[in-house]
């Protein structure tokens, strides 16, 4: 074994699988905050991520294709199209709730179910037809800026982009802002009520279908952020991008205990690292027998044992209130 | 009881028209050609190609086959890029009696299972791209390729890295499939041979996030980093090496061979090399008029394996033609076909065709290129042509 390789890449190695961790955690989030309220797996949620990231890209090409892209401070632009996915992606959800979830709000839990994996397939080709009419191409890439792609070196085997170190303070501020508003605020407080027991929180007086569409906001407001954010750190988006990472992000959220906001951080940190430690690691542990491919299996396995152990999740039991 | 009767009336009555129907479609009226690649999905650039190539010359050339008096027709297949959906058409495919030879596929993977199927018919079918060694290395009779072989091509890919980019170390990547993951392992048997250093072998079905496959590239360091598969996930993995700082050249093989990889790879990839069976059409002096038929008619420029596509046609076309002469005039059989293609000599416009006993082209191009800034400017560096090696013993 070449332990000095093995130990010198390994602050790097961590350093991957928190980017990749913040990524996830702040799609699931999105999971979470509505699994938490409905208790619905808004399985369309990796396409409301994906509907995020080509706002994002659309808005550089157009602003690439005016001209205007590199006159404009790349934060600021970069806060304009975080922002507007977060506001295409947030009004999408509140519409594919009002759309495919709200008449559907008595049937049997896996009627919507359902109708969410149909609301995917339809934005997955939605999208692909609306691109390819318009770019006569669905394969799209983040025009890339200089300022993000600047390495931060801290010592000498460890460095990350300035755009991996946005996308782990955005995570944070997403959290911090989602439990200060779930936990403090009077619509955080209406939304727990809706959480808790519907009719109750309708005859106190709370409007349950705006609530409803309120977390639909937030959750899918997140998702677009992190859409966006997925397309700078990884440049290349397709109609079927959010697949992957929805996958993994609904894992993270069921491994932290789906519901809960800081099980959803924690879960994605934890199956984060996991990739990162499994794709660097494999191969070099197993002498080649095993190499990057074999990550996912890796990960997988390890979340079926927690979940034997502690099949409520990493932090299911420990905060009692749901979102 | 009544109501079942109904039914039981309407449906022979059904049947019963459909049967002459069909039977008048099986009659001497037509011949059709199949062609199966991607159309749809990350690779439908290459596919839709080789669609758009056949379609050229089953227009140009029809007319040997229309004179013996039957209609030529074209019946282009997606396969998705998928072994799956591949055999299911290939099922469809054989169960048409009209079809009597077929151009594809774009990806190897799908290309071998669906040939079984062909097989099961002795139907013809020509592949203007597919470079695995298996297409012909199992001895099927109505199997054939106008192109090259991954083991030739791994091994030029492999001397080049070593005479002219003067390297010592490799770092290979492959993308899992049968063409990526083949061309990868010739490539590192020659590295190996010639005493280049082979620092890892990965194989990675991921497509956003190289992160961790390239943190240990960057500590090995390697002189060159190479991709076996195809631009889709090239392009994507390249542009984060660049940005995590790895100084590594970058090589591949024709997987990378479209225009695409420059959109989605940008600066990345500018500068780095190539082998590939197919190229540009420039390449082609004789491809000129070509191309430039193929811009008029479908308002874009041959993507790579068009125009391979194009002579793989021909080559059925004459072989058809020279079946239904031995036939009398009347419809050949598909055995007759795939018998009376394998003996076509055909000088087309990528260079001349002829097949030696297993199906390979008895000489085939291999071209290295080096990447520009804009797919127009890149440069060809090398051109080779090789015979095809003996099949090895299984």
């Amino acid at each position: 074994m070449d332990w000095p390789l093995v130990l010198g890449i390994l602050p790097q190695v961590v350093m991957d699988g928190l980017v990749l961790g913040f990524m996830y955690a702040l799609i699931a989030l999105g999971y979470t905050m509505v699994y938490g309220v409905l208790e619905l797996i808004n399985f369309a949620h990796s396409e409301i991520f994906m509907v995020g990231a080509f706002v994002g890209v659309e808005i550089l090409l157009v602003l690439r294709a005016g001209g205007l892209l590199d006159p404009l401070n790349p934060f600021l632009v970069l806060l304009l199209i975080v922002l507007t996915g977060m506001l295409v992606s947030g009004l999408l959800a509140v519409a594919i709730e009002r759309v495919a979830y709200r008449p559907l709000r008595s049937a049997p839990r896996l009627i919507p179910l359902i109708s969410a994996i149909g609301v995917s397939f339809f934005l997955q080709d939605a999208v692909r037809l609306v691109e390819s009419l318009w770019r006569n191409a669905f394969y799209l890439t983040y025009p890339s800026f200089p300022v993000f792609n600047k390495r931060i070196e801290l010592g000498e085997t460890v460095d990350f982009s300035v755009k991996s170190l946005l996308v782990i303070a955005a995570s944070l501020m997403v959290l911090v802002a989602l439990q200060f508003l779930v936990n403090r605020t009077r619509l955080g407080k209406a939304i727990r009520a809706v959480a808790e027991d519907q009719p109750t929180a309708s005859l106190m007086g709370i409007n349950v279908n705006r609530i409803i569409s309120v977390t639909f906001l937030i959750g899918g407001a997140m998702g677009g952020a992190a859409g966006v954010l997925f397309g700078v750190q990884y440049n290349t988006v397709n109609p079927f991008t959010g697949f992957i990472p929805g996958i993994k992000a609904f894992t993270a959220a069921v491994l932290g205990g789906i519901g809960n906001i800081p099980g959803a951080m924690v879960g994605g940190l934890v199956l984060g690292l996991l990739e990162a430690f499994a794709a660097s690691y494999l191969s070099l542990f197993t002498g080649g027998a095993f190499g990057a491919e074999y990550k996912d299996i890796f990960a997988f396995s390890i979340l079926i044992l927690i979940l034997i152990f502690r099949p409520r999740g990493l932090l299911g039991e420990v905060v009692r209130e749901r979102a | 009881m009544r109501f079942r009767l109904t039914r039981l009336v309407i449906l022979l009555a059904v049947l019963a028209l459909a049967v002459p129907l069909t039977a008048e479609a099986q009659g001497k009226g037509t011949i059709k050609i199949a062609t199966q690649s991607p159309l749809s999905g990350e690779l439908a650039a290459l596919g839709e190609g080789i669609k758009l190539g056949t379609q050229l010359a089953v227009e140009k050339f029809k007319a040997a086959v229309e004179k013996a008096g039957f209609k030529v027709e074209l019946v282009p297949f997606d396969d998705q890029a998928k072994p799956d959906v591949g055999v299911a058409n290939a099922k469809n495919i054989i169960n048409d009696k009209d079809i009597l030879a077929v151009i594809g596929h774009l990806n190897s993977g799908v290309a071998i299972p669906s040939s079984e199927v062909y097989k099961e018919v002795n139907l013809v079918m020509i592949s203007p791209a597919n470079t695995n060694p298996l297409i012909t290395d199992r001895g099927l009779p109505n199997v054939n390729r106008v192109c090259g072989r991954d083991d030739v091509q791994g091994e030029v890919g492999a001397r080049f890295a070593k005479d002219e980019l003067k390297v010592k170390s490799v770092y290979i990547v492959h993308n899992k499939n049968q063409y990526g993951q083949g061309i990868a392992e010739y490539f590192q048997d020659t590295s190996k041979k010639l005493g280049v250093q082979v620092l890892g072998f990965e194989g990675t079905e991921e497509r956003a996030n190289f992160d961790p496959i390239l943190t240990p590239i960057k500590a090995k360091n390697p002189d060159v980093i190479y991709f076996g598969g195809e631009y889709p996930q090239a392009a994507p993995m390249f542009r984060q090496a660049r940005e995590k700082g790895i100084k590594a050249k970058f090589m591949g093989p024709d997987g990378l061979d479209s225009s695409e990889l420059v959109k989605l790879g940008g600066d990345a990839v500018a500068g780095m090399h190539f082998t590939t069976v197919a190229g540009g059409v420039k390449e082609y002096p004789k491809a000129k008029e070509f191309a430039d038929e193929y811009k008029k008619k479908f308002g874009k420029d041959p993507e790579p394996f068009a125009a391979q596509a194009y002579d793989a046609t021909a080559v059925a076309l004459k072989g058809l033609e020279a079946a239904i002469k031995e036939a009398g005039g009347k419809v050949p059989t598909r055995e007759a076909v795939s018998k009376a293609t394998r003996k076509v000599k055909y000088s087309g416009i990528t260079g001349s065709i002829e097949f030696d006993d297993k199906g390979d082209p008895k000489k085939a191009t291999y071209l290295i290129y080096q990447v520009g800034k804009d797919w127009k400017d890149n440069k060809l560096v090398k051109r080779l042509e090789i015979a095809a090696p003996a099949a090895k013993k299984q």
